[in-house]
């Protein structure tokens, strides 16, 4: 299944994109998303490994199924305020 | 009352409605973009958000603020976009009864936002470099002019 995973901030300006699609077999997890995103944009490699993903607004587990309409995150380590 | 905005936080505006017979204590924090860091100059910083996901995740933050502390009012105004030095990026206003649920949720709502909602500010520095801060990465990017 296609999934659409959103970047933001260093991520976003690494990857030149604000969005990514990666490939993933039925029954893919969260845990399955930092190597085909590292695997489809390499500069991402730095960031995949300290991020959390965000599955539909909220932080997923690795274990967490996906199905093919979630809308995935990567979210690098945050500095709001 | 949670709000994501690319205006400058009018203060006077949110503490109004936070004044009320039953609200004993009012507290404000302002988290305001400073100038020098370190002996280097900020010009500006720009905050991105990702926005669908900071304003569920705000609105939780809120409700979990009200769970713990008795509070009348709650509001978190959060700036996106560019703020200049000497302006407010963030603004927390919280009422209660008494003092002390003001100042601990006012405390606790800030260091909460910081650690977990997904909104990231970019240094842009007087010496023309700019930087994206996310803590424990290395994100050093390139200079504007280069």
């Amino acid at each position: 299944m296609k999934l659409r995973v959103r970047l933001f901030a260093a991520a976003r300006e690494a990857a030149s994109a604000d969005q990514i699609e990666i490939d993933l077999p039925c029954g893919a997890t969260v845990a399955d998303v930092p190597a085909a995103l590292a695997a489809e944009a390499p500069t991402l490699a730095p960031f995949v490994e300290r991020s959390l993903l965000a599955v539909n607004s909220e932080y997923a587990a690795p274990q967490s199924l996906l199905r093919e309409d979630d809308e995935v995150a990567l979210i690098p380590p945050v500095s709001g305020g | 009352m949670i709000k994501l905005t690319e205006q400058a936080i009018d203060v006077p505006q949110l503490l109004a409605p936070m004044r009320r017979p039953n609200s004993g204590a009012v507290v404000l924090f302002l988290g305001v973009t400073r100038r020098f860091t370190a002996q280097r100059e900020t010009v500006r910083l720009s905050y991105e958000a990702y926005q669908d996901m900071a304003m569920a995740q705000l609105g939780r933050l809120e409700a979990e603020a009200r769970e713990r502390w008795r509070l009348c009012e709650c509001v978190i105004v959060h700036r996106l976009g560019e703020v200049p030095p000497g302006e407010d990026s963030v603004a927390i206003a919280v009422s209660s009864p008494h003092r002390a649920a003001a100042f601990e949720a006012g405390q606790w709502l800030i260091d909460t936002l910081k650690q977990s909602i997904p909104i990231w500010k970019q240094e842009h520095w007087a010496d023309g470099d700019s930087e994206w801060i996310h803590p424990s990465v290395e994100t050093q990017t390139k200079s504007d002019v280069d």
